[in-house]
């Protein structure tokens, strides 16, 4: 298909280009981009033969895709120009309706390696973009304040006696400046300490406020009086420094998303039979009644009774158990497996919503949490603020006997230059340094106020299945008479035939030589036979191969040849490499937990690895998980939840901290607070640590602004700060806080082997 | 002196143009994919209707 069309440097352009170079799209697959109401959804644009869509393709990865996707429209005429954006994974498409269709496209997509993910959330909204206007207000205030210092020189240099009309206009000038800094680029401050002044608390961002108000104020006063020369400088400094703390901090990772719920993970429409006819259908429409048909790796929408065909259904996105079950017609199945095999047909029992899974997600999936204890920054700069103003009242308590006319710029001064700016400063600066080198880590936090949660966990829950364990391997063990070479190969043969995982992580355990079966029988849930090399070898559940059912509670499959037993294979969950380490870090220093979904075959080797008392719980439900962290939660101790499917969800968000874990960062993870890359799951202590370390760099640097303060405060209370001093101390102190956090976040990083 | 007064309105102006490309490049979007413009220039045959923007239409 690609050279046909010309596009064969697609394949010159990297050593190792596309996923999948020619994929076969199942007919109707994409059947419900035909319905108007989803297709409107997904449309952002229309005109008479223009209509733009976008697209989120998660396997675009190199530049490669980029050349194939902007080339579309040599694949389709009737696409007119396409275009991608690497960082969201998106590829933008202008096409003519009357030519090719929305769902054509999806289908083109599919076919070069590019399904388009496309789910409910999609169709609920965009997921809002990072907001420009503080990168506006950043700019703005940039721009002001470089110009504002640039026409105080003659001030710094006291010229005042030379020049007094150049010097008027520089003022005039510079007050002007300062206008848009106050109602635009301050903007942020305002709302802030608004927000928080209405739910009748005080946060940082209120003193902040009144000091950049009062510094307005006065050097306003000042200005149109010709009294001085006022602080614009200052003023405008340093709401830009604050910004550019606030822009840092503020950073997100918008390739992730931290907010999915069930409804990401489920499809948009699926399949309906209604008198005798296929078609398709959308989540929310489905009723009790209907009759739904689903395909291999399909997602079951609602909970439903089998009706037609062998269901094998793999729960591990549900409830974490690994290996897939088997159901027969009659069996309820639940929302959240997925039908691995044949085709099934369903009797929906109850609603998508209404459904066990989806039913418990929006039960305590909404909950929002009580907004955690404040900040220790918020009750830091509270105290400060007392602080300030006990000494201004003094101040103007003395100069009121001393000199009256003294009081009100030395109780102005004290106000501006004691505003709690650098604490703010060294915090946003501190939060944004220590994300930036937790995202280099692949440990992705949805927000600042995550650092402090993360520090004060005494709690930690692990779920075991795809979070201590890798989803796809397993540790295989035989146990039973030793099998010759081609034995092997002909046990490998055999179990390569069948789609079955376990089946499959046989054939790839014992080689990669296949030679030919014949008489290949499969019986779903039970096992497979064939003949290979002249004998009858069979492979399956204990019962299906020896007649008996097997005791143990760990994952075995028998094998037999000319219906002689001759052993067996012991699935063991394979851990990550680093798991071992990590809870030995953690032995004695955190409470831990591990809840698992599947049965308790590995309750020994998880025994060997955890402290003494740790408690292992088997057999947990999603509800069972949730449960038990809001048990912890009630008995006063902090949780951090790690997990990974969706069966951990809702847990995940009732722990003060949920950290999911996925193989890959692109991969779908549920709503949590971070994202973290399983591979770095080891380094779990080391992120604690990190964020530990938050309060103890921002209390210095808060400590270090101090000595700066008192500086200023001694000249202040005198009634002198010179236009000269406070142009010099306010970017000193601003620019040594900032050094300061950089260097001791990048040290404290290195220290725990955060950065190389 | 009144030179004074034209450096300083010129450099004024100056500066303000630069404010405004700069907001202009972040209202088009040149900051959010740093990855596609600098691969993208290097493709041969460019698209009859080459985009001139990474903007997106909303």
């Amino acid at each position: 298909m690609l050279n046909e069309n010309g596009l064969c440097d697609y394949y010159d352009l990297n050593a190792n280009p596309g996923r999948h170079q020619r994929i076969k799209v199942r007919k109707d697959k994409f059947a419900y981009l035909d319905d108007e109401k989803i297709a409107q959804r997904l449309i952002r644009f229309r005109q008479e033969n223009e209509v733009h869509t976008t697209f989120y393709l998660p396997h675009i990865h190199c530049s490669s895709c980029l050349y194939l996707l902007e080339n579309l429209h040599r694949l389709n005429p009737g696409i007119s120009r396409s275009q991608v954006n690497f960082t969201k994974k998106e590829a933008t498409i202008i096409f003519d309706e009357q030519q090719v269709s929305l769902r054509e496209i999806a289908e083109i997509l599919t076919s070069i390696g590019y399904e388009p993910y496309i789910s409910l959330t999609d169709l609920n909204g965009k997921k809002p973009g990072l907001t420009k206007t503080m990168i506006y207000q950043l700019g703005v205030a940039g721009f002001c304040f470089a110009n504002i210092m640039l026409l105080s020189f003659p001030d710094y240099l006291g010229l005042e006696e030379d020049t007094p009309l150049f010097n008027t206009a520089f003022r005039y000038l510079s007050l002007i400046l300062a206008l848009p800094v106050l109602v635009f680029s301050a903007m942020p401050f305002y709302t802030s300490s608004f927000k928080a002044l209405k739910m009748r608390f005080l946060n940082i961002d209120a003193p902040i406020v009144l000091a950049i108000w009062v510094t307005f104020g006065r050097s306003l006063y000042e200005v149109l009086t010709g009294t001085g020369t006022g602080y614009f400088d200052s003023f405008s400094g340093i709401v830009f420094f604050m910004l550019v703390g606030r822009v840092l901090q503020d950073k997100t990772y918008q390739q992730l998303s931290f907010d999915r719920d069930y409804s990401s993970y489920f499809p948009i429409a699926v399949t309906r039979l209604k008198h005798e006819k296929e078609e398709s259908v959308s989540l929310p429409d489905i009723v009790p009644g209907d009759t739904l048909l689903l395909h291999n790796e399909e997602l079951v929408p609602a909970d439903s009774i089998l009706t037609r065909g062998k269901a094998f259904i793999d729960y591990s996105f549900v409830t974490g158990e690994s290996v897939p079950v088997l159901k027969e017609v009659g069996e309820i199945i639940y929302a959240g497996g997925k039908q691995v095999g044949s085709n099934i047909e369903l009797l929906v029992i109850r609603e998508v919503s209404q459904s066990y899974l989806t039913g418990l997600w929006n039960r305590n999936g909404n909950v929002t949490r009580e907004r955690r204890s404040s900040s220790f920054v918020h009750r830091i700069s509270t105290w400060f603020t007392y602080i300030v103003f006990a000494i201004a009242i003094v101040t103007a308590g003395f100069w009121a006997y001393a000199d009256p006319a003294k009081i009100w710029t030395s109780v102005t001064a004290i106000l501006i230059v004691a505003c709690p700016c650098a604490l703010l400063l060294s915090n946003t600066f501190t939060n944004g340094f220590i994300l930036r080198i937790l995202g280099r880590n692949n440990l992705y936090l949805r927000n600042a106020e995550v650092i402090e949660e993360v520090a004060t966990v005494d709690h930690i829950v692990f779920d075991k299945t795809g979070t201590l364990t890798t989803t796809d391997q397993h540790r295989i063990d035989y146990k039973g008479r030793s099998l010759s070479a081609q034995e092997q190969q002909a046990i490998a043969s055999l179990a390569a035939q069948s789609l079955h995982p376990l089946s499959k992580a046989i054939a790839a355990h014992l080689g990669k030589e296949r030679i030919s079966v014949k008489a290949f029988e499969e019986k779903a849930g039970h096992g497979i036979e064939g003949i290979v090399n002249d004998d009858l070898y069979a492979i399956g559940s204990a019962k299906y191969i020896t007649g008996r059912k097997y005791a143990g509670t760990d994952t075995n499959v028998f094998i037999s040849k000319e219906n002689q037993l001759v052993g067996r294979f012991r699935f063991r969950n394979q851990y990550r490499e680093t798991v071992p380490t990590l809870l030995d870090e953690l032995k004695g220093k955190y409470n831990v937990t591990i809840l698992s979904g599947d049965n308790a075959g590995e309750r020994a080797s998880l025994r060997i690895m955890t402290a003494p008392g740790t408690e292992l719980l088997f057999d947990q439900q999603p509800q069972d998980k949730l449960n038990y962290i809001r048990q912890l939660r009630r008995e006063g101790h902090r949780v951090m939840m790690v997990g990974d499917g969706l069966n951990d969800g809702v847990a995940l968000l009732e722990s003060n901290i949920g950290i999911a874990v996925s193989e890959s960062s692109n991969a779908f993870t549920p709503a949590s607070e971070a994202i973290l890359e399983g591979k770095q799951l080891g380094k779990l202590h080391s992120f604690i640590r990190f964020c530990k370390s938050n309060r103890k760099i921002v209390m210095a640097s808060f400590i270090m602004s101090i000595l700066y303060n008192i500086t200023g405060l001694f000249f202040a209370v005198q009634g002198l700060l010179s236009p000269m001093i406070a142009a010099i101390l306010m970017p000193a102190s601003s620019i040594s806080i900032i050094l300061l956090s950089a260097c001791t976040v990048h040290i404290t990083a290195r220290k725990l082997g955060l950065t190389n | 002196m009144g030179v004074i007064i034209v450096l300083l309105v010129l450099s004024l102006s100056v500066a303000a143009a630069f404010l405004g490309a700069f907001i202009w490049s972040v209202k088009d979007g040149q900051y959010e994919d740093e990855f596609s413009p600098p691969v993208r220039i290097l493709f041969d045959d460019k698209p009859a209707k080459e985009p001139t923007t990474t903007q997106t239409h909303k």
